[in-house]
């Protein structure tokens, strides 16, 4: 339905006067009511992105326009946007509306993209197939039966299904690179600390990253170069320059020198996708990358690793919801005490709390060194392996995830099998390395299979060079929920 | 190891969730479930390995130690559950 294939066409076409913006955005609103039953907003602003649609086309003609004049976004119910509901999809959070802007939403702002809606996702992100949502799930655009992943459900169903140019997402363990790869779009999880966390609602602090997801890999490249850069406001992100990711996506990638680690081809990869990954390696032989097997010894302990630190962090951050300054409060004469336990009670879903449990024990006296501890220092292992690996090739291809989507409610009352369908995603959080979901054709049902290419710390512009070529020349987004 | 109801109830209190008996049971068996699947870390002998809190580290900047001013008290205020012009308001906090 978008009469371009990508952001710069959008530009020329906006430039020329060939297409419309406000007639544009009005489209992708249409849009979003046609497809209501995807449940991928939370909330939609109509009114405030058609006058921002007037303004911007104003800032094109006379030339002062940014760098994403007229970019259509859809921003994770998880970052704050100045002014508008910031539910994280949760009851402890209906009614927030936040007080200022996350930096990612800032700068794309300043940039003057324009931001349609806030997103569906699982409850405080905890979840893979945005089923954990107080709003109830997002459904995949490919086959409405299935998940659509998650949790940032439905930043991918929003991108997938064109009701925006991109969305932004948030990945603590795959929460960006899965759901994109449910639905057949790019998804990128930059290196931890390659953009500010300022305004994105905590849940595991070492490892939560923002980032984009879009149906190319050049609004990709073209967004996190927005986005990424130090921010004083986060003292945890880094003072790293940032490159011109466009541009470095330009250049050729056949000389590269690639890793498949033979862990994550093991046991429990579904055939098809099985296929689809090791068909795509070939293919890029045939291009004259070098394709060689690597190692990843401590693969299979990443998602034992990952719940336990995870969960001690979110049980720590979600602690701030007390029912006092913000969020919830339970109604009824109680005592401070019980005012805070009947508040959370309320307010927080069935999975936020299984994970505040596991994690308040993990991080209990007496249970510290041997689960904290100890999950800190596997930790370290998992990092290594991609050190080592890192040493040998310039970047790994995996699968993004073990299966295509799954339908929905299969998994929901087996959490266990929920947390193992992360088994490809959660290492390369663990070792804060980059990743980008690239869609490489469907199974036999149709369901799109994704690829993901891993990078070293801060190797975004190799990422998403490669995840070009592979887009290019083996598969490509799909465009099947037209 | 397998958690116990009492240390279940424990770590609910330390948490302030309140379960009725038949979700704390099923709480107790959804600890034990994750507890037992993580007992793989127990093959790896991590010893002599330092623990890591940060993926990517030492690339931040620190910046100067300079007050500057923050939120406006009215939209600090403006998500409270109660509150006048300048105080959250909150159950009493000392009883006496």
């Amino acid at each position: 339905m978008t009469p371009y294939r990508d952001y710069s066409e959008k530009r020329r076409l906006l430039a020329s006067g060939e297409l419309s913006l406000v007639e544009n955005v009005e489209a992708f609103l249409a849009r979003i009511e046609e497809r209501r039953s995807l449940n991928a907003f939370t909330s939609v602003f109509a009114d405030e992105a058609i006058e921002e649609a007037k303004r911007v086309e104003k800032k094109i003609a006379d030339g002062s326009a940014g760098k994403l004049a007229g970019m259509v976004v859809a921003v994770k119910d998880v970052l704050a946007e100045r002014s508008r509901p910031n539910t994280c999809c949760s009851k402890t959070l209906e009614d927030f509306v936040a007080v200022y802007d996350a930096t990612p939403v800032k700068r794309l702002r300043e940039e003057d993209a324009i931001l349609i809606g806030r997103t569906n996702c699982d409850e405080f992100s905890m979840g893979g197939s945005n089923e954990n949502s107080a709003f109830g799930p997002a459904r995949n655009p490919i086959d409405e039966t299935r998940v659509p992943g998650g949790s940032s459900g439905g930043s991918a169903v929003a991108v997938a299904a064109n009701l925006c140019d991109v969305a932004l997402g948030a990945d603590t363990g795959g929460s960006i690179r899965q759901p994109a790869a449910y639905c057949g779009v790019y998804g990128l999880k930059p290196t931890y600390s390659r953009v500010s966390r300022y305004g994105l609602v905590a849940f595991a602090s070492s490892f939560d990253s923002v980032g984009p997801m879009a149906k190319n890999v050049e609004d990709v490249a073209l967004a996190l170069g927005v986005i990424a850069g130090y921010d004083e406001n986060d003292a945890t992100s880094a003072d790293v320059p940032v490159p011109d990711y466009v541009e470095a996506i330009s250049q050729d990638a056949k000389g590269l020198k690639i890793g498949l680690p033979k862990e994550y081809f093991a046991e429990g990869l579904n055939a098809e996708v099985r296929a689809a990954i090791e068909g795509a390696a070939k293919a890029l032989e045939e291009l004259g990358v070098e394709i060689v097997e690597v190692s990843a010894p401590h693969t299979d302990y990443a998602i034992a690793t990952y719940y336990l630190l995870t969960t001690a962090e979110a049980s720590s951050n979600l602690a701030r919801y007390d029912g006092m300054r913000y969020g919830r409060r339970a109604k009824g004469e109680r005592s401070l005490a019980e005012t805070y336990r009947a508040s959370r009670t309320e307010g927080f879903g069935e999975e936020v709390k299984r994970r505040i449990m596991l994690g308040t024990f993990a991080l209990s006296a007496g249970y510290y060194d041997a689960y904290y501890g100890k999950a800190q220092k596997a930790r370290r292992l998992v990092r290594e392996d991609f050190k080592r690996a890192f040493k040998k090739v310039d970047l790994l291809v995996a699968p993004s995830a073990p299966t295509t989507a799954f339908p929905l409610g299969e998994k929901i009352d087996d959490p266990l099998e929920m947390y193992l369908q992360d088994v490809y995603t959660t290492p390369a959080s663990l070792a804060g390395c980059p990743g980008v979901n690239v869609p490489v054709g469907a199974d036999a049902a149709g369901l799109p299979i994704g690829l993901q290419v891993i990078g070293d710390h801060f190797d975004e512009a190799g990422v998403l060079r490669l995840a070009k070529l592979i887009g290019e020349r083996v598969g490509g987004a799909r465009s099947s929920a037209e | 190891m397998k958690v116990t109801l009492e240390q279940t109830a424990y770590i609910a209190e330390l948490a302030r969730l309140s379960f009725d008996d038949d979700e704390l049971r099923r709480r107790q068996d959804d600890l034990n479930r994750i507890l037992e699947y993580v007992e793989k870390l127990d093959e790896l002998q991590p010893d002599d390995v330092e623990p890591l809190s940060h993926p990517v580290e030492n690339t931040g900047r620190p910046r100067a130690d300079v007050v500057a001013s923050s939120l406006p008290i009215e939209d600090t205020l403006r998500n409270a559950p109660d509150a006048d012009d300048r105080h959250f308001k909150t159950p009493k906090a000392i009883s006496v």
